[in-house]
């Protein structure tokens, strides 16, 4: 199986248009993800290089394609109401790549999402891929090998070298997800890790957690309870000064409060090893899945 | 992006939030007018970022004009926790206080919401109040951008546990509220918020941080930053579109991305280095970011070692090993550089290095413990 992406995964590109958009799509279809559409308000009738029809809404795509998916690469300024869009057609996957959304913003397209039933990744995020099968994001698809390992990170490029060290060990993925660098993201690990649990194909999971709120505190409680399958935990920003943002919006430690140190505590008290450099990481699946 | 006392609660009183009347002061004799004017007991005040301004001896209560000149000497031209003090405000302080209390308003990521935290022990650290006496502090949230109408009336007369304040507490709430919204602020916060002998609630201090991502269209906001109280390279990196955090060590970091900019930060102390920065380049392979980067990792005269950590996704690892020669071309590298690239062309961007004075690592490991030794004068 793999969870949130596969092959019948029918996906609209908001943004379709642009820079990234454009670029991130060409990708995607490479990878063999099936893109079926794409999105940018005023150029709806067009057609994209790769012969995708462009629409002008949301709403309009999904009519005509019967997309099941979006992943959104429009400006940081005009995210928050791609989103809420995508929600309000009810598209069961938004995926957001864009970077500097403002919180508050967040706040509100959160609970839209919410409320419409849908499930959002992101944003700032690398986007999600179940390896061979659909890729829905900015992650480059080569590094990636088809297996029962499933990866949940807060981080990109990390989660690039940490996928790339387990494939180099043999160890294939089932889906990998980019979680997001945001304080608000759509799904956390917490949220995620149940169909992961549910998943026949997945045996094990890979958590890379950082610095900044209590995301990983409150996933090692729902471990502790619930769930059977191995967990693997890597942690980033030990060495962090408190109260600057590391690079991502969502990795500052303020007042004491979101260390490293205190995530790390959480996923060992409920048995989760927690491995202190990425080698460590991969050589402890690599050795659980070596027989 | 964060604003001294002084223009939070210029900001809080544009919100209809009491505050004592206060002037900026830049000199001893300006310190000492502004006292004049107001006659009678004021505090002289530091205004600086750093917290725990009272305890460094950055604010002062004086009886009179000519005391608060001399706190005034004092305290311009301190240092507070390395940053010296070049404004103070002098604050009217004639009023008795009865009893101070807590308020701030938070995007809470936890709730994903906005959330009011009040406590009745104001004018002390909030976190050590959560941390000893969690039970002192009470909280409410809303999912929205209406004010919490009711649960605010419920918390408001509690917090000077006095009805005739409910009326006060309230408005400061809805005030601190609206600023939160319409100024996408991460924090406000009064501390302390007092009642006085004349049975008014006013913001004696204050806090407000904002929300970095909205800084687009907060321009009004955005031109209250003050240069001399942020690092200069970090502003500049963020310009060249670099992310960067001066640190302490001796080790120069370059890497792509900030989860493995921290990673990289971590690995190098764990094997027994000190990391000198958090430096993010993106995953832009221009040599222009990455000339920019080498400038400022050999402005730091700390730094005794370079490592540059890169993991090629969509990027190119040969497409990043042309922008770095380019720059090692363009400007003058005198420290140990140690490169390790991995990923989409590793190969062939690692060849091109090659019969360069760049000292190349197979791993990401090998690469840390070759950039320690080199910070420490050995061979790597």
């Amino acid at each position: 199986m793999s969870i949130l992406v596969d092959k019948d995964t029918r996906l609209i590109v908001q943004g379709i248009t642009g820079r990234d958009g454009s670029f991130h799509t060409k990708q995607m279809l490479a990878y063999g993800t099936q893109v079926v559409g794409g999105v940018t308000p005023g150029k709806g009738g067009q057609t994209t290089e790769d012969g995708l029809p462009v629409f002008n809404s949301v709403q309009e795509a999904v009519d005509a394609t019967s997309a099941n998916a979006t992943v959104i690469y429009v400006p940081a300024q005009f995210a928050a109401a791609a989103v809420t869009e995508a929600a309000a057609a009810k598209i069961p996957l938004i995926v957001c790549i864009t970077e500097g959304i403002p919180v508050l913003d967040m706040v509100e397209v959160y609970h839209a999402v919410q409320g419409a039933g849908c499930r959002l990744i992101g944003p700032n995020c690398p986007g999600v891929i179940s390896p061979d099968k659909a890729k829905v994001g900015i992650m480059p698809g080569q590094i990636h090998k088809p297996g029962r390992v499933g990866v949940i990170s807060r981080s990109g490029t990390l989660t690039y070298e940490i996928v790339n060290s387990l494939t180099e060990r043999g160890i294939g993925q089932s889906t990998c997800i980019g979680v997001g660098g945001d304080p608000i993201v759509g799904s956390g690990f917490r949220d995620l890790l149940p169909l992961f649990e549910e998943d026949d194909e997945t045996d094990a999971v890979v958590l890379i957690g950082e610095i900044g709120g209590d995301e990983e505190e409150r996933t090692a409680e729902y471990i502790g309870e619930h769930l059977s399958k191995p967990v693997f935990a890597y942690v980033v920003g030990q060495t962090a000064p408190e109260g600057k943002r590391m690079g991502h919006a969502g990795a500052i430690v303020s007042g004491g409060a979101g260390t490293a140190a205190s995530k790390i505590k959480a996923f060992s008290a409920v048995g989760v090893p927690v491995a202190r450099t990425i080698d460590e990481l991969a050589d402890a699946v690599a050795e659980k899945f070596k027989a | 992006m964060k604003i001294p006392e002084y223009q939070a609660k210029e900001m809080f009183a544009d919100y209809g939030i009491p505050v004592p009347p206060q002037q900026l002061a830049v000199t001893p004799d300006a310190v000492y007018e502004a006292a004049r004017k107001f006659g009678g007991t004021v505090a002289v005040k530091a205004q600086v970022h750093v917290g725990g301004r009272g305890k460094a001896g950055g604010i002062k209560v004086v009886p009179n004009a000519d005391e608060a000149r001399a706190a005034g000497e004092r305290i311009l031209g301190m240092d507070i926790k390395g940053i010296p003090v070049k404004k103070v405000i002098v604050v009217e302080s004639a009023a008795e206080i009865v009893k101070e209390a807590y308020l701030g308003v938070i995007l809470d990521r936890g709730v994903k919401g906005i959330s009011f935290i009040c406590s009745a022990e104001g004018g002390v650290d909030i976190e050590e109040v959560a941390a000893k006496t969690p039970e002192k502090i009470l909280t409410f949230h809303t999912l929205s951008r209406e004010f919490p109408e009711e649960e605010a009336r419920t918390f408001a007369g509690q917090l000077f546990n006095d009805d005739a304040t409910e009326q006060s507490v309230l408005n400061v709430m809805r005030g601190l509220f609206r600023l939160l919204i319409e100024k996408d602020c991460s924090l406000a916060e009064i501390n302390p918020l007092v009642l006085n002998d004349r049975g008014e609630v006013v913001a004696l201090d204050g806090k407000i941080n904002f929300d970095d991502n909205a800084l687009f269209r907060l321009p009004d906001i955005e031109a209250l930053r003050d240069m001399d109280e942020e690092d200069v390279n970090e502003i500049e990196a963020k310009e060249k579109g670099l992310s960067f955090i001066q640190l302490d060590g001796d080790i120069g970091c370059m890497v792509n991305g900030a989860g493995l900019a921290m990673a990289t930060m971590d690995m190098i102390k764990f094997f027994g280095g000190e990391p000198a920065n958090f430096l993010d380049v993106g995953g832009s392979s221009s040599p222009d970011k990455v000339i920019h980067a080498f400038k400022l990792l050999m402005g730091n005269a700390k730094v005794k070692a370079i490592l540059v950590n890169i993991f090629g996704g969509i990027t190119r690892c040969d497409d990043i090993a042309k922008g770095i020669l380019e720059s090692y071309k363009q400007i003058d590298i005198t420290l140990p550089i140690v490169i390790r690239l991995s990923g989409t062309n590793a190969e062939e961007g690692m060849a091109m290095l090659e019969g360069t004075p760049l000292i190349t690592a197979e791993s990401f490991e090998a690469a840390v413990k070759k950039a320690i030794a080199l910070s420490k004068g050995e061979a790597a």
